[in-house]
């Protein structure tokens, strides 16, 4: 479990978190929302610990992650897989390479072993064949799923992804939301995803919160969401037409007032 | 007040590379690959310059020297001082500043901003010590080897340019090489080149691995190295000069 109390980061006289607190579920996907410049990604950056916060705490399991020494911190890292908005693969490494990167660093396995754990977590994520290729030689999806592979490689607790959709067609996004959440499920894994696109809040928010102007303004599910009063995050949500006539008919299934599955076509007629 | 600032920063960088690697081999790895990217990298421009710059400085002797009383045997002699002396280490240290330290610096400022340092500080690993420090050691061994292969292609470079030219026959040449030859000398050649490698690789790693923005910054931070790794060469050139062959008589 992870859970973070009063914590405030200013950048000189800016103030970017303020008094941020919240509690992350447990093998859940756990969703940090927000326009851009409210302060989500600086969030992530202080619970992974690049980044340290002016004040408050963060707690991992319990124990104060602001007050371990370094070589404590080295150690809870190892149980912490990222996903980096532009994947941050190694340029020089092949895809194999960048995944066995952790292992090399971190075990004392074989060659054999690691090149089988590799492969099991390649197959993981649906890619096949691209063991020798460069990061600069793969699409953005694939990028993006060699990086969630480098990343539960060494069978991480927590796995933090930030903006893993970005860049990415609507399908593709999919295809990557889904994943995220089944590895959740699949390993237990405590996900934390740092998001503005609103087809993965729907579909995976087991967990959301809202932060506007770097404080948290909403915290809720995604079924939640949908019967929200809060302005600001309505407004955030349901900026569009579009995605406000998906509320709506939301609201509407829940209600019992029309079956998603069964008497569309009839009440289109 | 932004010098001690950046100077500060420097000094923490350097110090928090000292740290027990999280896996020898990986570093060891690392190390021998930067040793062959500063050492094998670097290998034909350092052929071409030292080569040169041993016929040039031939050359220019010859037409200084115009007296008939200096004997012919002092060319040679000149140029196998001059390029031991300053041609090359501080004329290979600045070109390598050039190569060396505009790769290191934007390397590291490339991996900054595309987040690869961040991955590897998530992974639990010090980037400080896998990254910089590998950089520093292998210009720290492979420079000085660069520089001593520059001053044998240096007088070689004199003794084929002298002969070729008809201005001293090649028994003159090997007779004024081995005029008062000062062993001393190769030391303080050598104590420049460890100097220089330090600074052409700690000054470009600690602009590349401080970046922050995009590819404009990467450039300026690259420019910025090499410029400055330039003119601490010079200055320490001046120093460790006055330093270990100032007052000669005294």
């Amino acid at each position: 479990m992870i859970e973070f109390k009063n914590i405030r980061k200013t950048f000189g006289d800016k103030v970017v978190l303020n008094d941020v607190s919240a509690v992350l579920q447990e093998g859940k996907c756990n969703l940090i929302i927000g326009t851009s410049g409210s302060g989500k990604t600086v969030l992530m950056k202080c619970l992974v610990g690049l980044f340290e916060p002016d004040q408050g705490d963060i707690l991992y399991d319990d124990v104060n992650f602001s007050e371990m020494d370094e070589e404590k911190r080295k150690e809870m890292r190892q149980q912490i897989g990222m996903l980096f908005q532009g994947s941050a693969l190694f340029d020089s490494l092949t895809v194999e390479k960048n995944i066995m990167f952790p292992l090399n660093m971190f075990t004392k396995w074989t060659y054999g072993e690691k090149m089988k754990r590799v492969n099991e977590v390649l197959d993981r994520v649906n890619l096949k064949d691209a063991n020798k290729k460069f990061p600069a030689e793969i699409s953005g999806g694939m990028k993006k799923r060699v990086g969630i592979a480098r990343a539960i490689v060494l069978n991480p607790k927590y796995l933090f992804c930030d903006e893993p959709n970005s860049g990415l067609d609507p399908q593709t996004s999919m295809v990557i939301d889904k994943l995220i959440q089944e590895i959740t499920s699949e390993y237990n894994i405590t996900t934390v995803v740092n998001t503005h696109d609103m087809n993965s809040v729907m579909e995976t928010g087991d967990h959301i919160i809202y932060m506007y102007e770097g404080l948290k303004e909403w915290e809720g599910s995604n079924q939640d969401i949908i019967f929200s009063k809060n302005e600001k995050l309505n407004e955030f949500i349901f900026a569009s037409n579009f995605l406000q006539d998906a509320k709506d008919m939301r609201m509407l299934e829940a209600k019992g007032k029309i079956d998603n599955n069964r008497n569309m076509d009839e009440l289109l007629k | 007040m932004h010098f001690f600032t950046e100077l500060g920063r420097y000094l923490l960088m350097l110090k928090g590379m000292f740290s027990k690697p999280e896996n020898m081999r990986v570093y060891w790895k690392e190390f021998m690959h930067q040793c062959s990217e500063i050492g094998i990298g670097s290998l034909g421009i350092v052929i071409i310059i030292s080569f040169f710059m041993g016929a040039v400085s031939a050359v220019q002797t010859a037409y200084q020297l115009v007296s008939p009383l200096i004997p012919k045997a002092s060319i040679a002699q000149v140029v196998r001082d001059t390029v031991i002396l300053e041609f090359a280490p501080t004329l290979v240290c600045i070109v390598l500043a050039g190569v060396v330290g505009s790769k290191i610096a934007s390397e590291l400022g490339n991996m900054r901003v595309s987040e690869q340092i961040d991955a590897l500080e998530i992974m639990g690993i010090n980037t400080k010590a896998y990254l910089v420090m590998p950089r520093i050691l292998a210009a720290l061994l492979v420079i000085p080897m660069l520089v001593v292969l520059s001053a044998f292609l240096g007088v070689w470079g004199g003794r084929i340019a002298g002969l070729g030219s008809g201005i001293l026959s090649a028994y003159d040449f090997d007779k004024g090489l081995l005029q008062n030859f000062v062993p001393y000398n190769v030391f303080f050649s050598l104590t420049k080149a460890y100097t220089f490698a330090f600074i052409i690789s700690s000054i470009p790693a600690y602009f590349g691995y401080h970046v922050k923005g995009g590819a404009l910054e990467i450039g300026r931070a690259s420019t910025r190295a090499v410029v400055i790794s330039c003119i601490m060469i010079l200055f320490a050139d001046y120093v460790l000069a006055q330093l270990l062959l100032g007052n000669p008589s005294g």
